[in-house]
């Protein structure tokens, strides 16, 4: 049971990083891909009635996360509290952008808002990418289950670990040129013309830091964490997640070569399911690693909520997954195919 | 950490009464355009689905708003109050995890559809739509309510080992006793809130002469929402919630009455302050014998107060708790008041040309958002020092390792933020407000 819940769990947060991952891509090549008015609402126009939807996937895996492993939600969301409550505020910077922008239409406001959107879905991006390589580097747990880590100390991998250090910052690298990929891709093939011809060239360009990122970032890890390769060497059906990963990749790059928007988008989606997976894969049984002490780790054993919630929590969480998946594949049907424009002021 | 604690404690009640004002609009407005859609498709007139889409607007911008500022009340639990979350999770963990599955993609789904599907979805389909997410908000309050209910009525619940709570009976969460009225009256209030502004809304226009025919509607339609509302929300919802803390809760309700002493035939408080020196209350003006009239339907009955509790269970604020809910009833006496005359002078047909009283009506909106407010803090100061009623106490939930310099800098950093954001969201309706409900779209 406490497995599934961590499949589950893990699962939730991919989603958000694939659906929510390309409106944050979106927001990352916002100013160079789109330069005039009727070309930024178009970007936005591909992502508006969409967004929301998918940021929604980090709430309930927050609130899964919550009932499933209560120590873990408290102990992580306190231990991180300055880049949790920074994160937040940059979600709701991006949210405001993309709602307020269209109500106003004044080059000054608009701009503005512009500029807050790619900034806040960039440093999000980074931010995210950064909690992600705390959790596979480990925390400094004490018995309690509890930590508190600063924003940075001296930006090297010590006990005194702050959340931003070289390792970390790799992390965020990697999420922001993957993410760009995503973004660019799915701009690509909601869009035409100029839009489309410059979101193809930057997911070209960021291909080549998604390459590079991602080597340093997986050397590096087998490098501080060698025990993290244990769980590939005892369950060959592991080095699945590598090779897909490695597939998707490559697929972005040679639907790139060939202008196919919507397999590149699918490619990359494919690696970002990959590398994800793979992590939690590798981290499995662990929620949240220790750095200090090993058997102070959070793992699915010693923090499940007891069979009775697990339980009946299941029941609900198919009924609701299957409503879920009801509303998104119709919404998405909805509006499928290229954004046009609307007249008046409908949209974005 | 008591620094820390006060510091947690600030954040989470300024960060969830600012939420509180936009889901109370949208709540309420959801069932209002239903209203108006529903108005259109039965008399086939026009100006019902002009009105549906320009109440549909100011609902996007509210909306957002109350999106954005929701995302950070889901995480200040994990933040703020580690220790409680812990404690707590396997409970409240499970509705606030219903919350997101059930309610917030339903919303954020159908929102989209609604607000540009109109043409794709033709007329029955675009009201299926609004039906969606007033349906959505509903939810979301529901669950909402729910664990806040279990927090202020815990059941349902066993200890595990190591201490920490867990669910053992998951419909007994759901249906929790207290949740019936709370959920019913807290809507109410919401209803009233839409009902007061719509209202408000419509005045302006009669009182400017501009888009007078949708100012009409708009009177109508609120006036008859808040009618009902303000009754609904005394009767039998309101009743019913000070039958539920006068069981449950004796020593809150003896709090929020001023009632220092036990009394058979005890009075009840209109005016007066409490004085916490002297454990008297200053200046009183009540009615005899009525407290023990409400609360048991008996002229003499005996009605506990705060002297027959220890002091270390009495509530930690006794007077801000008196004010609050003195204020909310207060208020909702005046609501019925207001909502009264105005529906007695459209039904004399006066009401359109009687400046006086819609001038009453366009000033009042903002006196539900009081009460509203008054009404939480209320059930929140009167659950005071309990963080979970009986079993946690506010003193033991907040994070063990978050410093008050840091809970300081984020409790700045909300203030700053949301006076930003309080600022753009009026102008933006404002604006709304001012382009009239004639420039609110067509079809599209
Ligand atoms: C328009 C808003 C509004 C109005 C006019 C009223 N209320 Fe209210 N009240 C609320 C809005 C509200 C609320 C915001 O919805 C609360 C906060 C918590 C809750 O469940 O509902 C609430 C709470 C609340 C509580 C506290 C419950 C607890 O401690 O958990 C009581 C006893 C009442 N109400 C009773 C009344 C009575 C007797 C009213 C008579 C007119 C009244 N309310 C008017
Ligand atoms: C809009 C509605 C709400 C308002 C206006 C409100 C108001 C408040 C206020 C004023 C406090 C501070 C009390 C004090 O420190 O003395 C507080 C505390 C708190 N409330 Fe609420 N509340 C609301 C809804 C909720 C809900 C729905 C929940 C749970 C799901 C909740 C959980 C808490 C918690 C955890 C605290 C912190 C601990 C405490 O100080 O009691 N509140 N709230
Ligand atoms: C501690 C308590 C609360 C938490 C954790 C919370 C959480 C949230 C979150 C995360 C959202 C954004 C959802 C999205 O992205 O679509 C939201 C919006 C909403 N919340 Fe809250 N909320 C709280 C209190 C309340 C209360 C007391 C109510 C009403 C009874 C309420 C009703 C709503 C509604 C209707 C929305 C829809 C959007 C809107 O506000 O306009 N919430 N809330």
């Amino acid at each position: 049971m406490e497995t599934l819940w961590f499949v589950l769990v893990s699962f939730m947060l991919t989603m958000y990083v694939v659906l929510d991952g390309f409106d944050l891509g979106a927001g990352i090549i916002h100013l160079y891909a789109a330069k005039t008015d009727v070309e930024r609402r178009l970007i936005l126009n591909a992502i508006g009635p969409v967004w929301d939807g998918n940021e929604v996937w980090i709430l309930a895996a927050g609130g899964t996360l919550y009932f499933a492993f209560p120590l873990v939600y408290a102990s992580s969301f306190s231990g991180f509290y300055l880049p949790l409550i920074m994160i937040l505020w940059l979600l709701m910077s991006r949210g405001l952008s993309i709602e307020f922008r269209h109500q106003v239409d004044n080059p000054l406001w608009r701009n503005f808002w512009d500029v807050m959107f790619s900034l806040s879905s960039g440093l999000l991006v980074i931010f995210l990418g950064a909690a992600l390589g705390n959790v596979i580097r480990g925390v400094p747990l004490s018995k309690d289950g509890y930590f508190f880590e600063p924003l940075w100390t001296t930006f090297t991998v010590v006990p005194e670990s702050g959340i931003l250090d070289w390792y970390t910052v790799i992390f965020g690298l990697v999420a922001l040129f993957t993410l760009t990929v995503h973004g660019s891709s799915y701009v690509a093939m909601k869009t035409e013309g100029d839009v489309q011809t410059r979101s193809r060239f930057a997911a070209g360009k960021a291909w080549w830091g998604v390459m590079a990122t991602t080597i340093a970032g997986i050397t590096t890890t087998f490098a501080l964490r060698p025990e993290l390769l244990n769980n590939f060497t005892k369950h060959y059906w592991g080095l699945l997640f590598p090779l897909a990963a490695l597939l998707g990749l490559s697929g972005v790059w040679y639907h790139f070569r060939k202008g196919q928007d919507t397999r590149m988008f699918l490619s990359s989606t494919l690696f970002i399911l990959a590398m994800l997976g793979g992590t939690a894969f590798a981290l499995y049984p662990n929620l949240l690693t220790s750095s200090t002490d090993p058997s102070a780790s959070l793992t699915i054993h010693n923090t499940a909520a007891q069979p009775y919630g697990l339980g009946v929590g299941l029941s609900w969480w198919i009924v609701g997954m299957v409503l879920v998946s009801g509303y998104f594949i119709y919404v998405y049907r909805s509006f499928r195919g290229k954004v046009a424009l609307p007249t008046e002021d409908a949209g974005y | 950490m008591e620094d820390a604690l006060l510091i947690d404690r600030v954040q989470f009640a300024f960060t969830i009464m600012y939420h509180y004002l936009f889901p109370q609009l949208t709540m309420g407005l959801g069932l209002l355009i239903v209203v108006l859609k529903g108005l259109f498709l039965w008399k086939k007139d026009e100006r019902y689905n002009q009105s549906a889409r320009f109440w549909a607007k100011i609902f996007a911008i509210n909306f957002a708003v109350g999106v954005v500022t929701g995302i950070p009340m889901e995480f200040q639990f994990g933040t703020n109050w580690a220790r409680f979350s812990t404690f707590a999770g396997g409970v409240i963990g499970q509705t606030l995890a219903m919350e997101g599955v059930f309610a917030f993609f339903l919303e954020s789904s159908f929102l989209g559809l609604f607000l540009f599907g109109e043409k794709k979805l033709g007329r029955s389909g675009h009201f299926l739509a609004a039906v969606m997410v007033f349906l959505g908000s509903w939810l979301s309050g529901y669950f909402i309510i729910a664990t806040n209910a279990w927090m202020q009525h815990p059941l349902a619940y066993a200890a595990a080992t190591d201490g920490s709570l867990h669910v053992s009976d998951y419909w007994g969460l759901l249906l929790n006793p207290w949740i019936g009225w709370q959920y019913t009256h807290n809507m109410i209030g919401a209803v009233v809130t839409a009902a007061f502004v719509m209202t408000s809304v419509g005045a302006f226009y009669l009182l400017s002469n501009r888009n007078v025919e949708y100012g009409k509607v708009f009177v109508r339609v609120g006036v008859g929402a808040g009618l009902i509302g303000s009754l609904l929300v005394a009767f039998p919802t309101g009743d019913g919630q000070v039958k539920n803390v006068a069981t449950y809760q004796p020593v809150t309700f003896a709090g929020m009455e001023g009632l220092f002493e036990s009394k058979e035939g005890a009075e009840l408080m209109l005016i007066g302050q409490p004085d916490m020196e002297k454990l008297r209350m200053d200046n009183p003006l009540y009615v005899p014998q009525l407290l023990s009239f409400l609360t048991h339907y008996r002229w003499t009955a005996e009605v506990k107060g705060l002297q027959a509790f220890p002091k270390e269970q009495w509530p930690t604020n006794i007077p801000l708790l008196y004010y609050s809910y003195h204020i909310m009833v207060g208020l909702g006496t005046i609501f019925m008041a207001i909502m009264a005359l105005a529906a007695f002078l459209l039904w004399k047909k006066k009401l359109y040309q009687a400046r006086w009283a819609l001038w009453i009506l366009l000033l009042a909106f903002p006196f539900p958002y009081i009460a509203n407010t008054a009404g939480w803090m209320t059930a929140e100061l009167g659950r005071q020092p309990w963080l979970v009623y009986g079993l946690m106490r506010t003193l033991h939930g907040a994070s063990p390792t978050v410093s008050a310099g840091n809970g300081l800098f984020t409790l700045l950093g909300f203030l700053g933020m949301y006076f930003v954001i309080g600022v753009l969201f009026l102008f933006l309706v404002v604006k709304r407000i001012n382009q009239g409900p004639e420039n609110a779209g067509s079809a599209h």
